[in-house]
Protein backbone atom coordinates (compact mmCIF):
# COMPACT_ATOMS: atom_id res chain seq x y z
CA UNK A 1 0.00 0.00 0.00
CA UNK A 2 1.39 3.39 -0.96
CA UNK A 3 1.62 6.16 1.60
CA UNK A 4 0.67 8.80 -0.95
CA UNK A 5 -2.52 8.63 -3.03
CA UNK A 6 -2.79 7.94 -6.73
CA UNK A 7 -6.06 9.85 -6.93
CA UNK A 8 -6.58 12.96 -9.03
CA UNK A 9 -8.65 14.70 -6.38
CA UNK A 10 -7.34 17.89 -4.82
CA UNK A 11 -7.90 16.79 -1.23
CA UNK A 12 -7.47 13.13 -0.34
CA UNK A 13 -8.21 11.88 3.14
CA UNK A 14 -7.63 8.31 4.30
CA UNK A 15 -8.72 7.74 7.93
CA UNK A 16 -7.50 4.12 8.02
CA UNK A 17 -4.02 5.10 6.98
CA UNK A 18 -4.28 8.31 8.99
CA UNK A 19 -3.25 10.41 6.02
CA UNK A 20 -4.44 13.70 4.57
CA UNK A 21 -2.99 15.06 1.34
CA UNK A 22 -3.54 18.19 -0.72
CA UNK A 23 -2.58 18.21 -4.37
CA UNK A 24 -0.22 21.07 -5.14
CA UNK A 25 -2.04 21.87 -8.35
CA UNK A 26 -4.38 23.93 -6.12
CA UNK A 27 -1.50 26.36 -5.50
CA UNK A 28 -0.42 26.90 -9.11
CA UNK A 29 -3.47 26.57 -11.35
CA UNK A 30 -5.20 29.56 -12.96
CA UNK A 31 -8.32 27.44 -13.38
CA UNK A 32 -8.43 26.61 -9.68
CA UNK A 33 -8.04 30.29 -8.82
CA UNK A 34 -10.87 31.39 -11.12
CA UNK A 35 -13.06 28.68 -9.68
CA UNK A 36 -12.16 29.73 -6.11
CA UNK A 37 -13.20 33.29 -6.80
CA UNK A 38 -16.70 32.16 -7.75
CA UNK A 39 -17.15 29.08 -5.57
CA UNK A 40 -15.48 30.35 -2.37
CA UNK A 41 -14.96 34.11 -2.26
CA UNK A 42 -18.30 34.97 -3.87
CA UNK A 43 -20.24 32.71 -1.51
CA UNK A 44 -18.60 33.38 1.86
CA UNK A 45 -18.78 36.34 4.22
CA UNK A 46 -15.67 38.36 3.39
CA UNK A 47 -14.19 40.85 5.84
CA UNK A 48 -14.54 44.46 4.72
CA UNK A 49 -13.44 46.59 7.65
CA UNK A 50 -13.99 47.70 11.22
CA UNK A 51 -16.49 50.34 12.33
CA UNK A 52 -13.71 52.31 14.06
CA UNK A 53 -12.05 52.98 10.71
CA UNK A 54 -14.98 55.14 9.62
CA UNK A 55 -15.92 56.76 12.88
CA UNK A 56 -17.55 59.98 11.68
CA UNK A 57 -20.32 60.69 9.17
CA UNK A 58 -18.76 61.01 5.71
CA UNK A 59 -15.66 58.96 6.59
CA UNK A 60 -14.60 56.49 3.93
CA UNK A 61 -11.89 53.99 3.08
CA UNK A 62 -11.42 52.50 -0.36
CA UNK A 63 -10.09 48.97 -0.67
CA UNK A 64 -10.47 45.91 -2.85
CA UNK A 65 -12.81 43.31 -1.33
CA UNK A 66 -13.13 39.93 -3.06
CA UNK A 67 -11.51 41.52 -6.09
CA UNK A 68 -13.96 44.44 -6.36
CA UNK A 69 -13.14 48.09 -5.71
CA UNK A 70 -15.15 48.98 -2.61
CA UNK A 71 -15.90 52.19 -0.74
CA UNK A 72 -16.40 51.35 2.92
CA UNK A 73 -18.12 54.44 4.30
CA UNK A 74 -20.46 56.02 6.79
CA UNK A 75 -23.20 58.25 5.46
CA UNK A 76 -24.43 61.54 6.93
CA UNK A 77 -26.94 59.69 9.11
CA UNK A 78 -24.27 57.38 10.51
CA UNK A 79 -25.26 54.30 8.50
CA UNK A 80 -22.39 52.09 7.27
CA UNK A 81 -22.20 51.07 3.59
CA UNK A 82 -19.98 49.02 1.33
CA UNK A 83 -20.50 50.53 -2.12
CA UNK A 84 -19.01 49.28 -5.32
CA UNK A 85 -16.64 52.00 -6.48
CA UNK A 86 -17.80 52.07 -10.07
CA UNK A 87 -19.74 54.83 -11.80
CA UNK A 88 -23.11 53.70 -13.15
CA UNK A 89 -22.52 55.76 -16.27
CA UNK A 90 -19.29 54.46 -17.80
CA UNK A 91 -17.64 52.58 -14.95
CA UNK A 92 -14.81 54.77 -13.66
CA UNK A 93 -13.90 54.79 -9.97
CA UNK A 94 -15.90 57.56 -8.31
CA UNK A 95 -13.43 57.77 -5.44
CA UNK A 96 -9.72 57.54 -6.11
CA UNK A 97 -8.41 58.40 -2.67
CA UNK A 98 -7.32 55.85 -0.09
CA UNK A 99 -9.35 57.45 2.69
CA UNK A 100 -10.97 60.66 3.80
CA UNK A 101 -14.22 62.37 4.61
CA UNK A 102 -16.56 63.08 1.73
CA UNK A 103 -19.72 65.12 1.28
CA UNK A 104 -20.15 63.35 -2.06
CA UNK A 105 -18.39 61.04 -4.49
CA UNK A 106 -17.68 62.77 -7.76
CA UNK A 107 -16.85 60.86 -10.93
CA UNK A 108 -14.11 62.80 -12.65
CA UNK A 109 -14.93 61.32 -16.06
CA UNK A 110 -18.32 62.95 -16.78
CA UNK A 111 -19.17 64.55 -13.50
CA UNK A 112 -21.84 62.24 -12.10
CA UNK A 113 -22.10 62.82 -8.36
CA UNK A 114 -23.23 60.44 -5.62
CA UNK A 115 -24.25 60.92 -1.99
CA UNK A 116 -22.15 59.12 0.69
CA UNK A 117 -25.02 56.62 1.03
CA UNK A 118 -24.68 55.81 -2.69
CA UNK A 119 -27.74 57.66 -4.06
CA UNK A 120 -27.16 59.48 -7.33
CA UNK A 121 -27.12 63.19 -6.58
CA UNK A 122 -26.67 64.89 -9.92
CA UNK A 123 -26.01 64.20 -13.59
CA UNK A 124 -24.73 66.98 -15.85
CA UNK A 125 -27.15 67.37 -18.77
CA UNK A 126 -29.70 64.90 -17.38
CA UNK A 127 -32.27 66.12 -19.93
CA UNK A 128 -30.47 64.17 -22.68
CA UNK A 129 -31.80 60.87 -21.28
CA UNK A 130 -35.10 59.27 -22.19
CA UNK A 131 -38.10 58.90 -19.90
CA UNK A 132 -36.95 55.47 -18.66
CA UNK A 133 -33.92 57.03 -17.01
CA UNK A 134 -34.66 57.17 -13.28
CA UNK A 135 -32.02 58.85 -11.13
CA UNK A 136 -33.38 57.08 -8.04
CA UNK A 137 -32.35 53.73 -9.47
CA UNK A 138 -28.93 54.81 -10.66
CA UNK A 139 -27.10 55.05 -7.36
CA UNK A 140 -23.83 53.27 -6.66
CA UNK A 141 -24.41 49.54 -6.33
CA UNK A 142 -24.00 48.27 -2.79
CA UNK A 143 -22.50 44.87 -2.05
CA UNK A 144 -25.43 42.41 -2.07
CA UNK A 145 -25.16 41.78 1.68
CA UNK A 146 -23.39 43.73 4.42
CA UNK A 147 -23.58 42.65 8.05
CA UNK A 148 -21.54 43.25 11.18
CA UNK A 149 -20.61 41.31 14.25
CA UNK A 150 -19.28 43.48 17.10
CA UNK A 151 -18.01 46.18 14.73
CA UNK A 152 -16.41 43.77 12.25
CA UNK A 153 -18.15 44.31 8.90
CA UNK A 154 -18.42 41.54 6.33
CA UNK A 155 -19.83 41.50 2.81
CA UNK A 156 -21.37 38.64 0.92
CA UNK A 157 -21.77 38.59 -2.85
CA UNK A 158 -24.29 35.76 -2.56
CA UNK A 159 -27.76 37.19 -1.81
CA UNK A 160 -28.93 33.80 -0.56
CA UNK A 161 -26.16 33.25 1.97
CA UNK A 162 -27.01 32.49 5.61
CA UNK A 163 -26.80 35.50 7.91
CA UNK A 164 -23.40 36.49 9.29
CA UNK A 165 -24.02 35.35 12.88
CA UNK A 166 -25.05 31.89 11.71
CA UNK A 167 -22.04 31.79 9.39
CA UNK A 168 -19.60 32.75 12.16
CA UNK A 169 -21.10 30.24 14.60
CA UNK A 170 -18.60 29.23 17.26
CA UNK A 171 -16.02 31.65 15.88
CA UNK A 172 -18.05 34.39 17.58
CA UNK A 173 -16.86 33.13 20.98
CA UNK A 174 -13.26 33.70 19.93
CA UNK A 175 -14.02 37.19 18.60
CA UNK A 176 -15.68 37.90 21.96
CA UNK A 177 -12.52 36.79 23.77
CA UNK A 178 -10.52 39.39 21.85
CA UNK A 179 -13.03 42.15 22.55
CA UNK A 180 -13.22 41.28 26.25
CA UNK A 181 -9.81 42.97 26.59
CA UNK A 182 -11.66 46.25 26.48
CA UNK A 183 -13.48 47.43 29.63
CA UNK A 184 -16.13 49.08 27.44
CA UNK A 185 -16.29 46.23 24.92
CA UNK A 186 -15.01 48.57 22.24
CA UNK A 187 -11.91 47.90 20.19
CA UNK A 188 -10.42 50.06 17.50
CA UNK A 189 -8.19 49.65 14.50
CA UNK A 190 -5.03 51.61 15.23
CA UNK A 191 -3.75 53.99 12.54
CA UNK A 192 -1.02 52.64 10.28
CA UNK A 193 -1.62 49.94 7.68
CA UNK A 194 0.74 47.16 6.70
CA UNK A 195 0.09 46.23 3.09
CA UNK A 196 2.40 43.84 1.35
CA UNK A 197 2.36 41.16 -1.30
CA UNK A 198 3.55 37.61 -0.80
CA UNK A 199 4.60 35.72 -3.89
CA UNK A 200 2.72 32.63 -2.85
CA UNK A 201 -0.74 31.16 -3.04
CA UNK A 202 -3.21 32.71 -0.59
CA UNK A 203 -4.13 29.37 1.00
CA UNK A 204 -0.57 29.00 2.26
CA UNK A 205 -1.12 32.01 4.50
CA UNK A 206 -4.22 30.42 6.00
CA UNK A 207 -2.12 27.39 6.87
CA UNK A 208 0.84 29.43 8.08
CA UNK A 209 -1.24 31.72 10.31
CA UNK A 210 -2.39 28.84 12.50
CA UNK A 211 0.41 26.30 12.04
CA UNK A 212 2.42 26.06 15.25
CA UNK A 213 4.52 23.18 13.97
CA UNK A 214 6.79 25.65 12.15
CA UNK A 215 7.58 27.85 15.14
CA UNK A 216 10.90 26.38 16.24
CA UNK A 217 12.42 25.99 12.77
CA UNK A 218 11.07 29.13 11.10
CA UNK A 219 11.20 31.51 14.07
CA UNK A 220 14.30 30.56 16.02
CA UNK A 221 15.67 34.11 15.73
CA UNK A 222 12.52 35.48 17.36
CA UNK A 223 12.82 32.85 20.10
CA UNK A 224 16.44 33.93 20.61
CA UNK A 225 15.32 37.52 21.01
CA UNK A 226 12.76 36.49 23.62
CA UNK A 227 15.38 34.38 25.39
CA UNK A 228 17.93 37.21 25.31
CA UNK A 229 15.25 39.42 26.85
CA UNK A 230 14.75 37.04 29.76
CA UNK A 231 11.60 35.23 28.63
CA UNK A 232 11.52 31.46 29.13
CA UNK A 233 10.79 29.99 25.73
CA UNK A 234 12.43 26.61 26.13
CA UNK A 235 10.01 23.76 25.41
CA UNK A 236 9.77 21.15 28.19
CA UNK A 237 11.32 17.80 27.32
CA UNK A 238 9.34 15.95 24.67
CA UNK A 239 7.32 19.03 23.63
CA UNK A 240 7.63 21.07 20.44
CA UNK A 241 6.56 24.36 22.01
CA UNK A 242 7.04 26.10 25.37
CA UNK A 243 3.39 25.36 26.22
CA UNK A 244 0.98 22.71 25.02
CA UNK A 245 -1.89 24.22 23.05
CA UNK A 246 -4.64 22.96 20.84
CA UNK A 247 -5.99 23.40 17.33
CA UNK A 248 -9.77 23.76 17.27
CA UNK A 249 -12.46 23.17 14.69
CA UNK A 250 -15.07 25.94 15.06
CA UNK A 251 -17.38 24.68 12.33
CA UNK A 252 -18.13 26.17 8.88
CA UNK A 253 -14.43 26.08 8.02
CA UNK A 254 -13.44 28.43 10.86
CA UNK A 255 -10.59 27.33 13.09
CA UNK A 256 -8.27 28.53 15.79
CA UNK A 257 -5.27 27.71 17.86
CA UNK A 258 -5.79 27.93 21.58
CA UNK A 259 -2.51 28.09 23.49
CA UNK A 260 -1.46 28.84 27.06
CA UNK A 261 0.55 32.06 26.74
CA UNK A 262 4.31 32.16 27.28
CA UNK A 263 5.23 35.19 25.19
CA UNK A 264 3.53 37.97 27.13
CA UNK A 265 0.34 39.85 26.39
CA UNK A 266 -0.28 43.59 26.55
CA UNK A 267 -3.56 42.59 28.30
CA UNK A 268 -2.59 41.39 30.82
CA UNK A 269 0.48 39.24 31.24
CA UNK A 270 3.81 40.84 31.91
CA UNK A 271 7.10 39.68 30.44
CA UNK A 272 10.55 41.17 30.94
CA UNK A 273 10.54 42.71 27.43
CA UNK A 274 7.95 45.25 28.64
CA UNK A 275 10.31 46.56 31.33
CA UNK A 276 9.89 46.80 35.10
CA UNK A 277 7.94 50.05 34.75
CA UNK A 278 5.07 48.25 33.09
CA UNK A 279 4.60 45.64 35.81
CA UNK A 280 2.21 47.59 38.05
CA UNK A 281 0.15 48.82 35.13
CA UNK A 282 -0.32 45.32 33.75
CA UNK A 283 -1.22 44.07 37.22
CA UNK A 284 -3.90 46.78 37.39
CA UNK A 285 -5.23 45.76 33.99
CA UNK A 286 -5.34 42.21 35.22
CA UNK A 287 -7.33 43.25 38.28
CA UNK A 288 -9.78 45.15 36.09
CA UNK A 289 -10.28 42.01 34.00
CA UNK A 290 -10.87 39.83 37.06
CA UNK A 291 -13.29 42.38 38.54
CA UNK A 292 -15.26 42.64 35.33
CA UNK A 293 -15.17 39.09 34.04
CA UNK A 294 -14.39 36.87 37.02
CA UNK A 295 -11.10 35.04 37.44
CA UNK A 296 -11.79 32.17 35.04
CA UNK A 297 -12.81 34.36 32.11
CA UNK A 298 -10.03 36.84 32.91
CA UNK A 299 -7.49 34.02 32.70
CA UNK A 300 -9.02 32.94 29.41
CA UNK A 301 -8.59 36.48 28.03
CA UNK A 302 -5.17 37.23 29.49
CA UNK A 303 -3.41 33.87 29.58
CA UNK A 304 -4.22 32.32 26.22
CA UNK A 305 -3.09 33.13 22.70
CA UNK A 306 -5.46 32.43 19.86
CA UNK A 307 -4.80 32.59 16.13
CA UNK A 308 -8.30 32.62 14.67
CA UNK A 309 -9.06 32.04 11.01
CA UNK A 310 -12.50 33.06 9.79
CA UNK A 311 -13.02 31.11 6.58
CA UNK A 312 -11.74 31.86 4.03
CA UNK A 313 -9.34 34.81 4.37
CA UNK A 314 -9.55 36.70 7.67
CA UNK A 315 -7.07 36.03 10.44
CA UNK A 316 -7.26 37.59 13.89
CA UNK A 317 -4.16 36.77 15.88
CA UNK A 318 -4.51 37.49 19.57
CA UNK A 319 -0.96 36.80 20.64
CA UNK A 320 1.93 39.17 21.35
CA UNK A 321 -0.59 41.84 20.35
CA UNK A 322 -3.78 41.70 18.27
CA UNK A 323 -3.47 41.73 14.50
CA UNK A 324 -6.34 41.73 12.05
CA UNK A 325 -5.26 40.70 8.59
CA UNK A 326 -6.96 39.66 5.42
CA UNK A 327 -5.61 38.65 2.07
CA UNK A 328 -6.76 38.05 -1.46
CA UNK A 329 -5.16 36.33 -4.43
CA UNK A 330 -3.85 38.45 -7.29
CA UNK A 331 -2.58 35.38 -9.14
CA UNK A 332 -2.10 31.71 -8.16
CA UNK A 333 1.40 32.59 -6.96
CA UNK A 334 0.72 36.00 -5.46
CA UNK A 335 -1.49 37.46 -2.75
CA UNK A 336 -2.04 40.91 -1.34
CA UNK A 337 -2.04 41.11 2.47
CA UNK A 338 -3.46 43.95 4.55
CA UNK A 339 -2.84 43.98 8.29
CA UNK A 340 -3.76 46.24 11.18
CA UNK A 341 -3.28 46.37 14.92
CA UNK A 342 -6.41 46.27 17.09
CA UNK A 343 -6.57 47.66 20.62
CA UNK A 344 -9.05 48.66 23.34
CA UNK A 345 -10.33 52.21 22.79
CA UNK A 346 -9.57 53.21 26.37
CA UNK A 347 -5.88 52.30 26.38
CA UNK A 348 -3.58 54.91 27.90
CA UNK A 349 -0.70 56.29 25.88
CA UNK A 350 1.74 53.99 27.68
CA UNK A 351 -0.47 50.94 27.16
CA UNK A 352 -0.93 51.73 23.48
CA UNK A 353 2.80 52.22 22.98
CA UNK A 354 3.47 48.88 24.71
CA UNK A 355 0.90 47.13 22.51
CA UNK A 356 2.46 48.52 19.35
CA UNK A 357 5.98 47.67 20.50
CA UNK A 358 4.87 44.11 21.26
CA UNK A 359 3.19 43.90 17.86
CA UNK A 360 6.35 44.82 15.97
CA UNK A 361 8.51 42.35 17.85
CA UNK A 362 6.79 39.49 16.08
CA UNK A 363 4.33 40.63 13.42
CA UNK A 364 4.47 42.52 10.19
CA UNK A 365 6.82 43.06 7.28
CA UNK A 366 9.52 44.52 9.55
CA UNK A 367 8.91 42.19 12.51
CA UNK A 368 11.20 39.46 13.81
CA UNK A 369 8.92 36.66 12.57
CA UNK A 370 6.60 37.57 9.69
CA UNK A 371 9.39 38.11 7.12
CA UNK A 372 10.52 34.54 7.76
CA UNK A 373 6.97 33.28 7.28
CA UNK A 374 6.91 35.12 3.97
CA UNK A 375 10.24 33.50 3.05
CA UNK A 376 8.84 30.06 3.93
CA UNK A 377 5.70 30.57 1.84
CA UNK A 378 7.68 31.87 -1.11
CA UNK A 379 10.07 28.93 -0.84
CA UNK A 380 7.09 26.56 -0.89
CA UNK A 381 5.63 28.30 -3.92
CA UNK A 382 8.95 27.94 -5.76
CA UNK A 383 8.96 24.25 -4.91
CA UNK A 384 5.46 23.86 -6.35
CA UNK A 385 6.89 24.42 -9.83
CA UNK A 386 7.47 20.66 -9.60
CA UNK A 387 3.85 19.93 -8.65
CA UNK A 388 3.52 17.29 -11.34
CA UNK A 389 6.52 15.31 -10.10
CA UNK A 390 6.05 15.96 -6.36
CA UNK A 391 2.30 16.42 -6.18
CA UNK A 392 1.27 16.03 -2.55
CA UNK A 393 1.42 18.32 0.46
CA UNK A 394 1.14 16.27 3.64
CA UNK A 395 -1.23 17.48 6.36
CA UNK A 396 -1.55 14.21 8.26
CA UNK A 397 -0.18 15.24 11.66
CA UNK A 398 -2.45 14.10 14.44
CA UNK A 399 -4.81 12.17 12.12
CA UNK A 400 -5.02 9.34 14.63
CA UNK A 401 -6.27 11.55 17.47
CA UNK A 402 -9.77 12.60 18.47
CA UNK A 403 -10.74 16.09 17.33
CA UNK A 404 -10.54 17.56 20.84
CA UNK A 405 -7.01 16.19 21.26
CA UNK A 406 -5.52 17.92 18.22
CA UNK A 407 -2.49 19.94 19.28
CA UNK A 408 -1.66 23.29 17.72
CA UNK A 409 1.45 21.52 16.38
CA UNK A 410 -0.77 18.91 14.74
CA UNK A 411 -2.58 19.70 11.54
CA UNK A 412 -6.15 18.95 12.55
CA UNK A 413 -7.16 22.61 12.40
CA UNK A 414 -5.49 23.01 8.98
CA UNK A 415 -7.56 20.09 7.76
CA UNK A 416 -10.69 21.97 8.87
CA UNK A 417 -9.87 24.65 6.30
CA UNK A 418 -9.13 22.16 3.56
CA UNK A 419 -12.28 20.12 4.10
CA UNK A 420 -14.44 23.24 3.85
CA UNK A 421 -12.48 24.51 0.83
CA UNK A 422 -12.88 21.16 -0.91
CA UNK A 423 -16.59 21.00 -0.11
CA UNK A 424 -17.21 24.48 -1.55
CA UNK A 425 -15.12 23.84 -4.64
CA UNK A 426 -17.00 20.62 -5.35
CA UNK A 427 -20.44 22.07 -4.62
CA UNK A 428 -19.96 24.49 -7.48
CA UNK A 429 -18.26 22.04 -9.87
CA UNK B 1 29.57 73.52 24.53
CA UNK B 2 27.69 71.04 22.34
CA UNK B 3 25.71 73.85 20.83
CA UNK B 4 28.80 75.62 19.65
CA UNK B 5 30.27 72.47 18.15
CA UNK B 6 26.97 71.49 16.55
CA UNK B 7 26.45 74.75 14.79
CA UNK B 8 29.72 74.32 12.99
CA UNK B 9 28.81 71.05 11.30
CA UNK B 10 29.27 71.05 7.56
CA UNK B 11 27.28 69.26 4.91
CA UNK B 12 30.45 67.46 3.84
CA UNK B 13 30.76 65.96 7.31
CA UNK B 14 27.14 64.80 7.26
CA UNK B 15 27.60 63.37 3.76
CA UNK B 16 30.71 61.47 4.87
CA UNK B 17 28.71 59.91 7.70
CA UNK B 18 25.83 58.92 5.41
CA UNK B 19 28.09 57.48 2.73
CA UNK B 20 30.08 55.55 5.31
CA UNK B 21 26.86 54.23 6.82
CA UNK B 22 25.58 53.20 3.39
CA UNK B 23 28.78 51.30 2.75
CA UNK B 24 28.60 49.48 6.09
CA UNK B 25 24.96 48.50 5.51
CA UNK B 26 25.54 47.38 1.91
CA UNK B 27 28.48 45.25 3.03
CA UNK B 28 26.53 43.83 5.99
CA UNK B 29 29.12 45.09 8.51
CA UNK B 30 26.31 45.54 10.99
CA UNK B 31 28.31 45.52 14.22
CA UNK B 32 30.42 48.36 12.90
CA UNK B 33 27.26 50.10 11.80
CA UNK B 34 25.90 49.95 15.35
CA UNK B 35 28.90 51.97 16.54
CA UNK B 36 27.64 54.89 14.44
CA UNK B 37 24.58 55.13 16.67
CA UNK B 38 24.15 56.69 20.10
CA UNK B 39 23.24 54.37 22.99
CA UNK B 40 19.68 55.68 22.99
CA UNK B 41 19.19 55.76 19.24
CA UNK B 42 15.99 54.81 17.45
CA UNK B 43 15.30 53.47 13.97
CA UNK B 44 11.92 53.97 12.33
CA UNK B 45 10.20 52.91 9.15
CA UNK B 46 6.74 54.52 9.26
CA UNK B 47 3.77 52.84 7.62
CA UNK B 48 3.32 53.81 3.98
CA UNK B 49 -0.08 55.38 4.61
CA UNK B 50 1.10 57.48 7.59
CA UNK B 51 4.61 58.65 6.66
CA UNK B 52 4.63 61.48 9.22
CA UNK B 53 3.15 59.56 12.13
CA UNK B 54 4.36 59.02 15.70
CA UNK B 55 5.25 55.43 16.62
CA UNK B 56 3.60 55.75 20.04
CA UNK B 57 0.15 55.97 18.47
CA UNK B 58 0.63 54.40 15.06
CA UNK B 59 1.46 50.93 13.81
CA UNK B 60 4.82 51.29 12.08
CA UNK B 61 6.66 48.86 9.87
CA UNK B 62 9.69 49.19 12.15
CA UNK B 63 10.07 51.15 15.39
CA UNK B 64 13.22 49.94 17.13
CA UNK B 65 14.73 51.29 20.27
CA UNK B 66 18.40 50.45 20.76
CA UNK B 67 17.64 47.22 22.64
CA UNK B 68 15.60 45.86 19.79
CA UNK B 69 17.91 47.23 17.15
CA UNK B 70 20.82 45.29 18.67
CA UNK B 71 18.61 42.21 18.67
CA UNK B 72 17.74 42.90 15.03
CA UNK B 73 21.44 42.85 14.18
CA UNK B 74 21.87 39.56 16.07
CA UNK B 75 18.97 38.18 14.05
CA UNK B 76 20.30 39.44 10.72
CA UNK B 77 23.64 37.73 11.32
CA UNK B 78 21.94 34.40 12.07
CA UNK B 79 21.55 31.96 9.16
CA UNK B 80 18.13 31.19 10.62
CA UNK B 81 17.01 34.66 9.64
CA UNK B 82 15.38 33.07 6.61
CA UNK B 83 14.22 36.31 5.02
CA UNK B 84 17.87 37.33 4.74
CA UNK B 85 19.55 34.00 4.19
CA UNK B 86 21.24 33.87 1.81
CA UNK B 87 21.88 37.58 2.38
CA UNK B 88 20.39 39.91 -0.15
CA UNK B 89 22.72 42.19 -2.08
CA UNK B 90 21.84 45.81 -1.66
CA UNK B 91 23.23 48.94 -3.22
CA UNK B 92 22.13 52.28 -1.91
CA UNK B 93 22.51 55.65 -3.53
CA UNK B 94 22.24 58.55 -1.13
CA UNK B 95 21.65 62.02 -2.49
CA UNK B 96 20.18 65.46 -1.88
CA UNK B 97 21.86 65.57 1.52
CA UNK B 98 20.84 68.63 3.49
CA UNK B 99 21.19 69.94 7.00
CA UNK B 100 17.63 70.87 7.85
CA UNK B 101 18.00 72.33 11.32
CA UNK B 102 20.15 72.68 14.39
CA UNK B 103 18.54 72.87 17.77
CA UNK B 104 20.59 72.69 20.96
CA UNK B 105 22.88 69.68 20.43
CA UNK B 106 20.68 68.00 17.80
CA UNK B 107 21.44 68.37 14.12
CA UNK B 108 18.60 67.46 11.80
CA UNK B 109 19.56 66.24 8.37
CA UNK B 110 17.75 64.74 5.43
CA UNK B 111 18.71 62.73 2.36
CA UNK B 112 17.05 60.83 -0.45
CA UNK B 113 17.74 57.18 -1.05
CA UNK B 114 17.36 54.56 -3.74
CA UNK B 115 18.14 51.04 -2.61
CA UNK B 116 18.24 48.26 -5.15
CA UNK B 117 17.90 44.89 -3.53
CA UNK B 118 18.82 41.66 -5.28
CA UNK B 119 18.26 38.22 -3.88
CA UNK B 120 18.71 34.68 -5.10
CA UNK B 121 15.36 33.28 -6.35
CA UNK B 122 13.78 36.69 -6.03
CA UNK B 123 12.75 39.77 -7.97
CA UNK B 124 14.71 42.98 -8.04
CA UNK B 125 13.03 45.18 -5.46
CA UNK B 126 13.66 48.93 -5.46
CA UNK B 127 13.15 50.88 -2.23
CA UNK B 128 12.86 54.62 -2.85
CA UNK B 129 12.37 57.24 -0.19
CA UNK B 130 14.01 59.75 2.07
CA UNK B 131 15.79 59.73 5.38
CA UNK B 132 15.31 62.06 8.28
CA UNK B 133 18.14 61.97 10.76
CA UNK B 134 18.85 63.39 14.15
CA UNK B 135 22.58 63.59 14.73
CA UNK B 136 24.56 64.37 17.85
CA UNK B 137 28.21 65.00 18.39
CA UNK B 138 29.71 62.65 20.96
CA UNK B 139 33.42 62.71 21.78
CA UNK B 140 34.02 64.79 18.68
CA UNK B 141 32.30 62.22 16.49
CA UNK B 142 29.04 62.79 14.69
CA UNK B 143 26.62 60.04 15.76
CA UNK B 144 23.14 58.98 14.77
CA UNK B 145 20.53 59.52 17.48
CA UNK B 146 17.57 58.78 15.25
CA UNK B 147 17.10 57.59 11.72
CA UNK B 148 13.79 57.47 9.95
CA UNK B 149 13.54 55.80 6.54
CA UNK B 150 10.36 56.98 4.84
CA UNK B 151 9.33 55.01 1.79
CA UNK B 152 7.60 56.73 -1.13
CA UNK B 153 5.66 53.62 -2.19
CA UNK B 154 1.93 53.97 -1.47
CA UNK B 155 2.04 50.50 0.04
CA UNK B 156 4.79 47.92 0.45
CA UNK B 157 3.16 45.76 -2.23
CA UNK B 158 5.83 43.97 -4.20
CA UNK B 159 8.56 45.35 -1.97
CA UNK B 160 7.31 42.63 0.37
CA UNK B 161 9.13 42.54 3.70
CA UNK B 162 11.50 45.14 5.05
CA UNK B 163 13.86 42.45 6.29
CA UNK B 164 17.17 44.27 5.83
CA UNK B 165 18.04 47.64 7.35
CA UNK B 166 16.84 50.47 5.12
Amino acid sequence: MNYQPSSHDFVVENPEQQTFFVNREVFVSDDVLEHEKRAVFDRCWIYVGHASEIKNPGDFKTRPIAGRPIIFCRDREGEVHALINCCRHRGALVCREREGNARQFYCMYHGWTYHPDGRLKSVPGADAYGSAFDQKEMGLVAVPRLEAYRDFYFANFDRDAVDLQTYLGKAKDYIDLVIDQSPSGKMQIIAGTQEYDIRANWKLLVENSVDDYHLISTHSTWLNYMRNSGVNVTPPKGELLPTRGFGRDLGNGHLTTDNPNYRGRPVARWISVYGEDAKADIEAMRNELVGRLGSARAARVADTNRNLCIFPNLVINDGSSVTVRHFYPIAPDRMHVTAWALGPVEETEAQRARRLHAFLTFYGPGGFATPDDVAALEAAQLGFAAWREVPWSDLSRGMGKASDQQLATDEGHLRVFWRKWSEMMEARA
Amino acid sequence: MNEIVATTVSRAEVEDLFYHEADLLDSWRLDEWLTLLTDDAAYYVPPNDRPDADARYTLFTIADDMVRLRERVIRLKDPNCHAEYPLSRTRRLIGNVRITGIESDVISAAANFIIHRFRHNDLLRVFVGHYRYKLKRQGGRLKIAERRAILDAEELGLLGSVSFIL
